[in-house]
C-alpha cells in the first residue's frame, strides 16, 4: 500500500537577490508562492524539482516543499515554510512587504 | 586603538578583489553554487532564510566612531537601515543583494574593517571582555593578546581547514564577562606569585549540541609562551579531531574523548617540539601592539554636575543604577547602552541610533565604543561630568533603556524570523517577555536576571549559561519552547539544567511569568538573585510553578 503524496511547491532562494522563490507551471520563478505550481504526482514532483536543479545561475539550492491548496493558490504547510513566504516577524520586511 | 597596518590594509584590499571575481564568476555562471559556497563563507556571506546575511567582524568588539559611522552607511545603502549585533561580539546585516558585497566589503576595508574568518571551519573572531581597558577590576587589557592572535590565525595556512569551527575568548579580569569556558580556548590572564604575565588556559568548551564547560589545560601560561602553545593545541586538535561527523567534530569532543590528561600530553609534546621555533617575533610584535592600545588621556573633569543631576532627576538615576559600571578611574564610568528597549529586537541599531551613538563617543567617550556579547554596545570610557549630557542623547534616540542586567536585557539569536539553521524563532520570544514584564512593572523588583535565548540547538543565544534559558525546536510541527535553569555565563560558569516538557509558543511568556512569580515569593529578600535562589532552593519548587497540573497530580 501507497501512503498519500502531500502536494509539493518547488522552492529556492534567488541567487542575486538571496530572496524566497517559487517554481511556476509555466517554468518562472515566482515571489508570490500563490502563483506557484502545486505539484499532486510524486513523479512530477521529482521531473519539477530536477528542471529547478539544472537552473543554478537562476536559483540556489531548490528544493520540494510540503503545500496544501488554497483559495488563492498554494500555500505553505511546515510554520517553516510559512514564515519564508511571509518574511521575519519582527519588521515589515520581505515578503509581506512586497505584497504590503 | 589598534590601526591597520600598511600590511594589513594591503591584505584587506586583496581579499576584497578577489572576492568580487568570484563573485563576478558566480554569476557568470564560470562557478558553481558548491565551488562558490565555500569562498562566499570565508568572507562572512551566509544564504538565510529570506536573503543572503553579511557578517562583518568586529575584533574583540572594538569600534572607532568612524567604523560605526560606516556601519550605519552600509545599513542605509546596501541594507534595510539596521544592523544586528550578535553574541560574537560581530555585526550582521540581514537583507544584502549579492552583487553589492564586493561594495560592502571594500566600504568596510576603506574603516580597517573587513568579514574574513567570520564563517568556516577557522580559526573565528577574537573575543573580549566588553570592558577591556576600562573596568576597574581588571588585571590587563585583554585586547593585546586578542588582536596578536587575530594576527596570528589570519590565513594561517595550517588551520585554515580544521574539523570545525574554533572561538577564542580572552578575558584580562577575575570576573569573567567574555563567557571564556564556553568556548573552544579560553585565556584568563592572571600574574603568578613573583608578578609575572601568564594565563590560565582552559579548552574544550563550548555550548551547542552537547554543552561542555571548557577544562583547564595550563593552570599558569607564561605569556611569552602563548602562540606556541597555542599552536600546538590547535596541532593536536587539527591531527584528532574528528571529521568524520560534523556533530562530534568540535574540540570539546575531542578532548572529552581523549580524556584531558591525554590531550594535554600531546599538547605538551607538541608545544616542546615548536617553542623554539618561536625566536621572539610575536613577543615584539606584541609589543607593537599594545603601544597601540594605550589608554586615553584621561580628562579630569569635576563629577559635582554629575551628582547634582542623579539627586535631581529620578530618570538619570535609574539609568545610572543599572547602565553604568566601575571604570578604573574614578571620575570615569563604563556605559552600556541598551539596544533593549522593551518590545525592541535584542542586538538591533538603526543607522541613526548608531550615528548618535558614534557622535556620543566621539564627543564625550575618546572616540572608542565596543559590542558586547549581551548585544549591546558600550561606551568604554566616558568622564562622569558627560554622563547627563549622554543619557539625555541617548534617550532622545530611543537608546536611553535603564535594564541592564534586568529581565529585559535577553540575548535573543536571530532565530528562524532570519536563521537557515533555526527551528524555532527566538526575537518575538524576547519582545513578548521584555513587554510582559514591563507591563508588571515588576524588572526592577526582579533583580538582576539572564535570560538567554535560541532558536535551535546550535545555542547562538547561550541559551545553556541563562539563569533562565529558553531553547526553541520544532515539535509535531509547531515551534515548542524548553526553558533551563540554572546556568551562569560568569567564572562560577555552569550549564543550566532542563526544567521539563516544552512550551508552545503562546504558552511561554505565561510560563517564564509563573517561574518569575515564584522566585519573588520564594527568595530570601530582595537581595537574593534568582540565580542565588535557584542554587539555593534546587529545582523543585520552580519546576512546580512550571508545571502546576503536575504539581496537583503529584499532591493528590
Amino acid at each position: 500500500m501507497s501512503r498519500r503524496f502531500t502536494p509539493k511547491v518547488v522552492t529556492a532562494s534567488d541567487l542575486r537577490q538571496g530572496d524566497v522563490v517559487w517554481l511556476t507551471a509555466d517554468d518562472r520563478w515566482t515571489r508570490d508562492i500563490a502563483e506557484a505550481e502545486l505539484v499532486e504526482d510524486e513523479a512530477h514532483a521529482e521531473l519539477r524539482l530536477l528542471f529547478a536543479l539544472g537552473q543554478p545561475q537562476t536559483v540556489v539550492g531548490p528544493y520540494l516543499a510540503d503545500a496544501r491548496r488554497g483559495p488563492n493558490g498554494p500555500e505553505p504547510m511546515h510554520f517553516r515554510e510559512a514564515f519564508r513566504a511571509r518574511g521575519p516577524s519582527n519588521y515589515p520586511h520581505g515578503k509581506q512587504a512586497v505584497r504590503g | 586603538m589598534y590601526r591597520y597596518s600598511d600590511f594589513d590594509e594591503a591584505f584587506v584590499r586583496a581579499r576584497v578583489a578577489q572576492f568580487r571575481d568570484q563573485v563576478a564568476r558566480r554569476l557568470s555562471g564560470a562557478l558553481t553554487e558548491d565551488e562558490f559556497k565555500p569562498l562566499r563563507l570565508m568572507n562572512g556571506l551566509y544564504l538565510q532564510l529570506h536573503a543572503y546575511m553579511l557578517r562583518v567582524a568586529i575584533p574583540y568588539g572594538t569600534l572607532s566612531a568612524r567604523q560605526m559611522r560606516q556601519l550605519a552607511l552600509i545599513a542605509e545603502r546596501w541594507d534595510k537601515g539596521y544592523g544586528h549585533f550578535t553574541t560574537r561580539q560581530n555585526v550582521q546585516f540581514n537583507w544584502p543583494r549579492l552583487q553589492d558585497v564586493p561594495d560592502i566589503l571594500d566600504a568596510l576595508a576603506d574603516v580597517g574593517m573587513h568579514a574574513i574568518q567570520t564563517s568556516g571551519n577557522c580559526i573565528r573572531n577574537v573575543t573580549a571582555d566588553h570592558f577591556a581597558g576600562a573596568a576597574a577590576d581588571e588585571i590587563a587589557d585583554p585586547r593585546p593578546v586578542a588582536e596578536l592572535i587575530r594576527q596570528w590565525s589570519t590565513d594561517h595556512p595550517e588551520f585554515s581547514f580544521l574539523p570545525r569551527k574554533f572561538k577564542i575568548a580572552v578575558t584580562g579580569s577575575p570576573n569573567d564577562r567574555a563567557v571564556t569556558r564556553a568556548h573552544d580556548i579560553g585565556l584568563r590572564m592572571l600574574r603568578d606569585g613573583s608578578g609575572a604575565a601568564g594565563f590560565e588556559v582552559s579548552v574544550g568548551g563550548g555550548l551547542g549540541r552537547t554543552p561542555m564547560l571548557g577544562q583547564v589545560i595550563r593552570p599558569f601560561l607564561p605569556e611569552a609562551d602563548l602562540l606556541p602553545y597555542l599552536e600546538a593545541v590547535l596541532q593536536t586538535y587539527n591531527a584528532a579531531g574528528r571529521r568524520d561527523n560534523k556533530y562530534k567534530a568540535r574540540i570539546k569532543i575531542t578532548v572529552f574523548e581523549h580524556g584531558l590528561a591525554a590531550f594535554r600530553d600531546e599538547v605538551e609534546t607538541r608545544f616542546a617540539e615548536i617553542r623554539p621555533e618561536f625566536r621572539g617575533a610575536d613577543r615584539a610584535l606584541l609589543a607593537e601592539i599594545r603601544a597601540a592600545f594605550a589608554p586615553p588621556a584621561f580628562a579630569r573633569l569635576p563629577v559635582g554636575g554629575f551628582e547634582a543631576a542623579r539627586a535631581r532627576d529620578g530618570a538619570f538615576r535609574a539609568w545610572c543604577a543599572t547602565n553604568l559600571a566601575p571604570h578604573r578611574e574614578g571620575d570615569h564610568a563604563i556605559v552600556t547602552i541598551s539596544l533593549k528597549a522593551h518590545g525592541a529586537t535584542p542586538g538591533d541599531a538603526t543607522a541613526a541610533q548608531m550615528r548618535v551613538m558614534a557622535d556620543l563617543a566621539e564627543r564625550y567617550a575618546y572616540d572608542e565604543l565596543r559590542v558586547s556579547h549581551e548585544q549591546n554596545i558600550v561606551l568604554p570610557h566616558v568622564p562622569k561630568a558627560h554622563l547627563p549630557a549622554v543619557f539625555d542623547a541617548l534617550a532622545a534616540a530611543g537608546l536611553g533603556t535603564a535594564n541592564i542586567g534586568l529581565i529585559s536585557d535577553i540575548i535573543a539569536c536571530p532565530g528562524m524570523d532570519y536563521c537557515a539553521l533555526a527551528t524555532a524563532r527566538s526575537i518575538p520570544v524576547a519582545q513578548a517577555i521584555a513587554q510582559r514584564f514591563a507591563a508588571l512593572d515588576l524588572e526592577h523588583a526582579i533583580g538582576p536576571m539572564k535570560i538567554k535565548i535560541s532558536g535551535c540547538i546550535n545555542a547562538c543565544g547561550h541559551h545553556h549559561v541563562g539563569h533562565i534559558g529558553i531553547l526553541g525546536l520544532e515539535k509535531a510541527g509547531v515551534e515548542s519552547y524548553q526553558i533551563t535553569l540554572g546556568g551562569d555565563a560568569t567564572e562560577l560558569a555552569a550549564i543550566g539544567e532542563r526544567a521539563g516538557p516544552g512550551f508552545a509558543h503562546d504558552e511561554i511568556v505565561p510560563a517564564i511569568e509563573r517561574l518569575v512569580r515564584a522566585y519573588l515569593a520564594l527568595r530570601a529578600g530582595p537581595d537574593e538573585t534568582f540565580l542565588a535562589a535557584f542554587r539555593r532552593l534546587g529545582p523543585a519548587p520552580f519546576r512546580a510553578a512550571l508545571y502546576p497540573e503536575e504539581a496537583r497530580r503529584d499532591a493528590a
